[in-house]
């Protein structure tokens, strides 16, 4: 039975079927248990939080990615998957927490003040739940002084800023120098993003990385979590 | 069920009504006065014993005829001609139905060419840096063979977009000869495609052979008149206003057997037609009402199509300008003219006057691809892999071409607007106005699994570099390793056995023993 729920959960993460609503690719699940009432019934049938995240949600997510390698899934799809695992984290979060399970880490991520541009801040903020990593997702023309308070409030591991416009880009240099200016500089990694940034500007403003998209920026997450458990 | 091809549901017309008529009028005149010059007795005497107005020639040096023909001649046989022309296929399921009236438009390859295009991709070094080496294309021209035939016609069985096969190369082996050339090309065409089968023919006499072929392939003279899988293309007509004697005894012999039959006129404005427009097309309109009325005289309701390849003058060489805009521009007003007489419309499209693939190939084929398709031409030829003027055959053009018709078919889909389709995005977007993202990504993935997004160019590269001439040489050599139905058999040794002249290595099934 449990066997039987654990594949379920994993394929329903691979078809990026959030809930019994959603169609996913394959027609035959249509109307069944999506991901968030696998994840409640695991839950109710004893399956362990960490067993539901490395064999469902890890696992499921491992095969979407190698589908998109494959150019047989497209962000969409990889998307939705990300968006089932996010919802199935926020379902496991209290369970996690009461058995003392960390997340992969922290991440505060904004649009820099005077900017309201946000579709590629979203689909960042929705794959790294998806990821594993727990979002905190500030919203779009984010003043400085609210991105430092919740950086120390959160304890943030991460700083993802976005910026589209080359007006509103010099703000993350402003924001960096706001973090050192409260001693918080040492505690978090600035990654920025953005159609207006490069490597070159990250490394101008002293940020910690440039990600050119949601993918790369899993890639760099994973790398500094890497890092520092080593 | 018959090959959807694509319906363009506004068709594009440059010209007015009044217009059509003027050209219509200017026409008929054209065919009373001065007439038209016929090299072939017959066709004049045919002219004569059904009132038309026709007088010897005797200054010149071949014997020839004045033929008026009167407008009553023309319009009877425009009434005539059948409206719907039913080309049919070795697969049913290919079978093209074209209505005169109706704007559906068949994507079809063609035409003859004497050079085949082979493509290599040799690498070459930096000179400044030996470790960077890049792969350029460079293009062998050389005659064409029965074996690039048989390879053109596989791939173009291949081609999605493709809806028919005009043969796309001349054969010029040194065993063929113009007494075997049309049993060879016919069959080699035939055997390496499903799809309706036109051509020339080089030999009158091969005429009955090639009939003889095509009826042992379907079950017989019955079944080749319910499914016409191979037709005719003739020339009769040659620009300005001359009755040709071999091809003009063609169409007289075809439309005797009763298969459909393209009546094709190609003036080039400037020099064999008037530069300007209104002269090129009231003269090519004269010219293909006159190979149409005698169809009709010949043998009355012979399925007969209105074929169009006017073109213009080069001013540097006065060669074809299949490149230039006013090219499009008289095709477009050929397929007006034709749906005016409501006879499906032979149209031409996707030549370009460049000699090699490359961006001037891409410009030119794609615009005359654009907007000759739009105004609605049932049979658009020439369409896929033709350099150079229509001289030269590229069988890598042809599959970067099918490529472009699939954008164009997808663009010219109706829009999908009903009152579901408003009350299911009137919920999408009440639901994502309220979400914390405000993103309609996740209604993205149905729309995309049910072909309504269109596919990115298949010939897209990985980076930044452009590869789309490797990638479609990958492509090409996919298609040529991928199976083609050829003909059973049984049916394959009767032909071989009852068709002279045909080359023993065109047999499938005898080369495999060996």
């Amino acid at each position: 039975m449990s066997e039987d729920i654990i594949a379920l959960l994993r394929e329903n993460v691979i078809q990026g079927r959030k809930t019994k609503d959603d169609e996913g690719i394959d027609e035959e699940l249509s109307g069944t248990p999506g991901v968030v009432e696998l994840t409640q019934l695991a839950l109710e049938k004893k399956i362990s939080p960490g067993t539901i995240i490395m064999q469902c949600l890890t696992a499921g997510m491992q095969v979407v990615g190698e589908k998109f390698a494959a150019k047989e899934y497209f962000i969409p799809d990889m998307l939705a998957s990300a968006e089932a695992v996010g919802a199935a984290m926020d379902i496991l979060k209290p369970h996690l927490e009461a058995l003392n399970i960390e997340t992969k880490g922290r991440i505060a991520i904004a649009t820099v003040k005077g900017d309201i541009h946000d579709i590629g801040k979203n689909i960042v903020a929705i794959l790294l739940k998806g990821a594993g990593y727990e979002v905190n997702d500030l919203g779009t023309d984010v003043p400085t002084e609210k991105i430092v308070e919740v950086v120390r409030e959160d304890k943030a591991d991460f700083l993802g800023l976005s910026a589209l416009l080359t007006t509103t880009m010099v703000v993350m240099g402003e924001i960096i120098e706001a973090l050192k200016e409260n001693g918080l500089r040492d505690k978090v990694k600035v990654l920025i993003g953005g159609a207006a940034v490069s490597e070159e500007y990250a490394q101008e403003i002293g940020a910690d990385a440039y990600c050119v998209d949601g993918f790369h920026a899993i890639n760099i997450l994973d790398a500094f979590q890497e890092a520092k458990g080593s | 069920m018959p090959r959807e091809g694509i319906l363009i549901h506004n068709p594009y017309v440059r010209m007015t009504g009044e217009q059509v008529k003027q050209i219509h009028e200017a026409s008929m005149q054209i065919l009373n006065d001065p007439g038209l010059i016929s090299f072939n007795r017959e066709a004049a005497e045919i002219f004569h014993s059904n009132g038309a107005e026709v007088t010897s020639i005797s200054s010149s040096d071949s014997p020839c005829w004045l033929v008026k023909i009167p407008e009553k001649l023309v319009l009877q046989a425009l009434d005539s001609a059948p409206k719907t022309v039913k080309l049919g296929a070795r697969n049913k399921d290919n079978t093209l139905i074209m209505n005169g009236e109706e704007p559906r438009v068949y994507f079809i390859s063609g035409s003859e060419t004497n050079i085949w295009l082979d493509v290599d991709f040799p690498t070459y070094v930096r000179k400044s840096d030996r470790g960077t080496e890049i792969q350029v294309p460079e293009f062998h021209p050389r005659r064409g063979t029965v074996a690039d035939l048989c390879d053109s016609a596989h791939v173009c069985e291949h081609l999605e977009t493709l809806d028919g096969y005009i043969r796309t190369v001349n054969i010029q082996d040194k065993d063929i000869t113009e007494d075997n050339k049309d049993v060879n090309k016919f069959f080699a065409s035939l055997n390496n495609t499903t799809k309706h089968f036109m051509s020339g023919l080089t030999s009158l006499k091969q005429l009955d052979n090639v009939v003889n072929m095509a009826k042992l392939i379907v079950g017989g003279e019955k079944e080749l008149k319910e499914n016409p899988i191979i037709s005719f293309i003739t020339c009769l007509v040659k620009s300005p206003l001359q009755f040709v004697e071999d091809t003009t005894d063609t169409l007289i012999e075809v439309c005797r057997r009763g298969l459909p039959i393209v009546v094709s006129a190609s003036p080039q404005a400037g020099t064999t037609a008037p530069i300007k427009e209104a002269g090129i097309l009231a003269q090519i309109n004269a010219e293909v009402l006159a190979g149409i009325t005698l169809s009709q005289l010949v043998n009355k309701g012979t399925p007969v199509i209105y074929g169009s390849v006017p073109v213009r003058a080069r001013m540097d060489t006065l060669s074809d300008s299949y490149g230039s805009v006013e090219t499009s521009q008289y095709n477009i007003d050929c397929t007006q003219m034709a749906r005016f007489y409501k006879i499906p419309n032979y149209s031409t499209a996707g030549v370009c006057d460049t000699k090699t693939p490359g961006q001037q190939a891409s410009i030119e084929r794609l615009f005359s691809d654009i907007v000759v398709t739009l105004s609605g031409p049932q049979y658009l030829h020439c369409a896929y892999g033709l350099l150079d003027c229509n001289s030269v055959f590229c069988l890598l053009q042809a599959v970067l071409d099918d490529a472009h018709f699939q954008m164009l078919k997808f663009f010219l889909r109706p829009p999908r607007i009903s009152e579901n389709e408003i009350a299911e995005t009137l919920k999408q977007i009440r639901e994502v106005v309220v979400t914390p993202q405000k993103l309609y990504i996740r209604y993205i993935r149905p729309v995309m699994r049910s072909g309504e997004i269109s596919v990115p160019y298949p010939f897209e590269g990985d980076g930044e570099s452009d590869n789309v001439f490797a990638l479609a040489y990958e492509r090409m050599n996919e298609l040529l390793a991928k199976p083609v139905e050829h003909i059973d058999p049984a049916t394959t040794s009767k032909i071989f056995r009852e068709i002279p002249g045909l080359l023993p290595r065109l047999n499938v099934y005898e080369e495999r023993k060996e």
